[in-house]
């Protein structure tokens, strides 16, 4: 008989741990059907037909919220064999909100009490047999970062599951909602199954709208249950939801005084640690050096380096150069061997030289996100983000961005809003990136004679886009909604668990690469066929220069769009194009079409301008200008939108964020473009027109009233236009 | 009436009313916060916002324009 255990619990409880405990390597990642939010399940250590699923770490089963919506979906809709709800020892009084909800649901419920290796610490006791008694279900004491109880905690689930008896909620609520419950009861008996009646009670008391669209009650039925609420709710004189939140606390409140005693001691060496490092004056020092280091780590010293290797070394010496000479050894066709050499491994390798990189910074992430210290970057940076749409934590992929975008979006995984994390991923690589350097670099030197303002205000441009677009989609439709509370839980600190660390890392690494791989590889292929191939003397085939591609002749075709902002011929296209293989290709793209002597990446690194002359001959100071910032707003490389892709983890959004960047990024330059020439005296023509009609544009859309006040009310109408 | 956001640094105070609506209100008292509560304010961020609490036994951050939905004694 196979069974099906659920794993719940609040955040931070401990969860993670005691999942790879109970399962090992037997896990599958993915995500719950329709939703951002991951999905996890694995198999029990020796039990092969026994299937855990980690549900999302939750505080409540309100019908806000994605993970709540897709847990409560979960437990009434798939009807899992038992519940192993996990508990909190050291945070009890909180943890067991959720637990008086679970035992609702008509499912047989174990608790595991986690975390009692830090009560014991603490002095604490609890009495586990009490609190057994009056919750109605077994309780296992467990410490998960030890590997202590886990397993019993399984075995208790996996017997009670088999006992086949179900936990009966043994709380109760006082007299009066009880008696309104009761009414409920009887008045939507019809409609609400047996197994779990209570729980159904509960939530039409609660005016659920979540409920109430799922059971069809009749015009009848509604009535009296409206009735019944509406009574209590007058003589409580509060609302039905807060009744009933007011009254699970009540009820553990009253059992936390019976069965845990506290030993009142001083502060806690986390409340210790949080009095130095959120401190009023050394929170933003300790942060400046904390983020410093996964900065100095992740990107410059380590990061470099391994990315470096595997980018030149790996693949560009060892791999390259082996397939290539294996496919001539066995006369593949010039064609196939371009097209494995260059196309795939060159396009994907150029992509998977990142995974290294990225490996280090998730590792970084994941110490930050275990022991506790990220939601204390939240508090402290929450003021200067929340006013462009972002949460405090868009702060880390922002920084990380400004080494690569690729673990930039990928660090947007510790936001848990998906409001704010969405923002975050569209706006991170606005942010220029290491590849994008060469060509400030270029622009730089070969048009500003090695101006010192370029590259800041390369930054200053990329910031200015983040705040620009954080404010502007702040307002739309999509980004307002239901106001976000930011009422957030800050864990204690603890020592980070090594399993813990290098799973959640490896998971983090290995989905970049499959997801990502994908998209890459499709769009490697893409570009490298439309640059080799090409008509030549009429007849289709393989062409040594670039000028008789494909490619080339569908720059030639999309050039004039570029032509209002100063760069509408083909090279700057087709650069710009393949800048979406790499961004520092465009330079190489420039030095190949123009016909530099040499190599143009390495001339712009070795600070050689002179030889640049050609590529300078084509451009003014203003076209070039429009230039860099088009290729620094527009869509990023493909490994990026392959990061988006995997983070969005929806087409629509994916193309959404691809599309903003990119207009975000041509009205930007064309306003750059037409106002540079009108104020360097070439006169006010259509272009400047056109310009000035996006300049009112953008100042519309940051300065009007946002969605907000609509948005507000929403959240509250439909649940009373439905009771009625 | 006065407000957690007005609350100082160091004081405790017992939360009377809870205004708001909607998934913010249900937010706010699923977390803890409700009639009766007992509230430590531990600090508020270096840049002044949001503050940090204490309520039943563990540490909430509360930005203070969620703060003030909170009526307190």
């Amino acid at each position: 008989m196979s069974i099906k255990i659920a794993l719940a619990g609040n955040p931070n409880c401990g969860k993670t741990t005691m999942f790879n405990d109970l399962t090992g390597s037997n896990q599958f990642v993915g995500n719950w059907p329709g939703v951002t939010v991951e999905k996890k399940e694995g198999r029990l250590k020796g039990h092969k037909d026994v299937t855990i699923t980690d549900l999302p770490g939750i505080y409540s089963l309100s019908p806000y919220t994605l993970e709540e919506v897709v847990t409560r979906n979960y437990l009434v809709g798939e009807h899992p064999d038992v519940i192993l709800d996990l508990v909190d020892g050291s945070n009890i009084e909180r943890n067991l909100y959720l637990t008086t909800q679970l035992t609702e649901m008509g499912i047989p419920v174990v608790i595991a009490l986690n975390m009692m290796d830090v009560v014991r610490k603490n002095g604490d006791r609890i009495d586990v047999q009490k609190l057994s008694a009056a919750l109605g279900c077994p309780v296992v004491e467990t410490a998960a970062v030890k590997g202590e109880g886990s397993m019993k905690a399984a075995q208790t689930a996996l017997q009670l599951a088999q006992s086949g008896r179900r936990t009966e909620p043994q709380h109760t609520f006082c007299d009066r909602v009880e008696q309104a419950l009761t009414e409920i009861e009887e008045a939507a008996s019809g409609k609400i199954p047996a197994e779990n009646r209570r729980w159904y009670a509960v939530k039409l008391f609660e005016r659920d709208e979540k409920v109430l669209a799922q059971i069809a009650l009749s015009p009848v039925e509604s009535m009296q249950i409206e009735k019944a609420i509406a009574a209590c709710e007058q003589e409580m004189d509060d609302d039905s939801e807060s009744i009933i939140t007011n009254e699970r606390y009540n009820y553990i409140a009253k059992l936390v005084k019976n069965c845990v005693h506290k030993k009142h001691s001083g502060l806690s060496t986390s409340d210790k640690i949080d009095q130095i490092v959120t401190n009023r004056w050394l929170a933003l020092p300790i942060f400046a050096v904390v983020m410093f280091f996964v900065y100095y780590i992740s990107v410059t010293t380590i990061g470099d380096i391994v990315t470096g290797f595997t980018n030149d070394t790996l693949f560009g010496e060892w791999i390259s150069p082996a397939v290539e000479n294996f496919l001539v050894s066995i006369n593949t066709a010039d064609w196939l061997v371009g097209l494995v050499v260059e196309g795939i491994v060159g396009g994907v390798g150029a992509v998977l030289g990142f995974v290294p990189q990225m490996l280090v910074l998730f590792l970084l992430l994941c110490i930050l996100e275990d022991c506790g210290y990220m939601a204390r970057i939240a508090f402290i940076m929450d003021r200067i983000f929340r006013r462009f749409g972002l949460s405090g934590k868009s702060f880390i992929p922002m920084l990380i961005g400004s080494g690569c975008g690729v673990p930039g979006i990928m660090a947007s995984r510790t936001i848990e809003q998906d409001r704010d994390r969405k923002m975050t991923i569209m706006t991170t690589t606005f942010i220029p990136c290491g590849a994008k350097m060469p060509i400030v670099a270029l622009i730089a030197g070969a048009l500003f004679g090695g101006a010192w303002w370029v590259a800041p205000s390369a930054y200053f441009i990329g910031v200015a886009a983040v705040i620009i677009s954080g404010i502007i989609l702040k307002k739309t439709k999509m980004f307002a909604g239901d106001p976000a509370p930011f009422v957030m839980e800050l864990p204690a600190y603890h020592l980070p668990t090594v399993v813990n660390v290098l799973r959640g890392t490896w998971e983090r690494g290995w989905s970049f690469i499959k997801k990502a791989g994908t998209v890459i590889l499709l769009a490697s292929i893409f570009v490298w066929f439309t640059s080799s191939f090409g008509f030549v003397d009429g007849s289709f085939g393989m062409v040594e220069d670039m000028d008789a591609s494909i490619l080339a002749a569908i720059g030639s075709a999309i050039a004039p769009v570029f032509a209002p902002l100063g760069f509408g011929n083909w090279q700057s296209t087709v650069a710009t194009v393949l800048g979406l293989v790499a961004k520092e290709e465009v330079v190489g793209v420039f030095g190949t079409l123009y016909a530099v002597a040499g190599d143009a990446l390495e001339l712009v690194e070795a600070g050689d301008f002179g030889a640049l002359g050609n590529i300078a001959q084509h451009f003014t100071a203003l076209s070039a200008y429009s230039f860099l910032v088009f290729n620094l707003l527009c869509a990023p490389c493909f490994a990026a939108i392959g990061a988006i892709k995997r983070e969005m983890n929806n087409a629509k959004w994916t193309w959404f964020a691809i599309g903003y960047q990119t207009i975000f990024a041509y009205t930007v330059s064309l306003m750059i473009y037409q106002f540079g020439l009108l104020f360097s005296g070439h006169g006010f023509g259509l272009g400047t027109g056109v310009a000035v009609v996006f300049l009112i544009c953008y100042v519309w859309l940051l300065f009007r009233k946002g969605y907000k006040e609509d948005g507000h009310l929403k959240a509250v109408v439909p649940a009373a236009v439905k009771a009625q | 009436m006065k407000t957690l956001k007005t609350a100082k640094c160091g004081e405790t105070v017992v939360v009377q009313k809870l205004d708001g609506e909607g998934a913010l209100r249900r937010r706010i008292m699923d977390m803890g916060i409700t009639k009766g509560t007992s509230i430590y304010v531990r600090k508020v961020a270096p840049l002044g916002d949001p503050v940090e609490i204490t309520v039943r036994g563990y540490e909430l951050s509360i930005r203070k324009g969620d703060a003030e939905n909170i009526l307190v004694e």
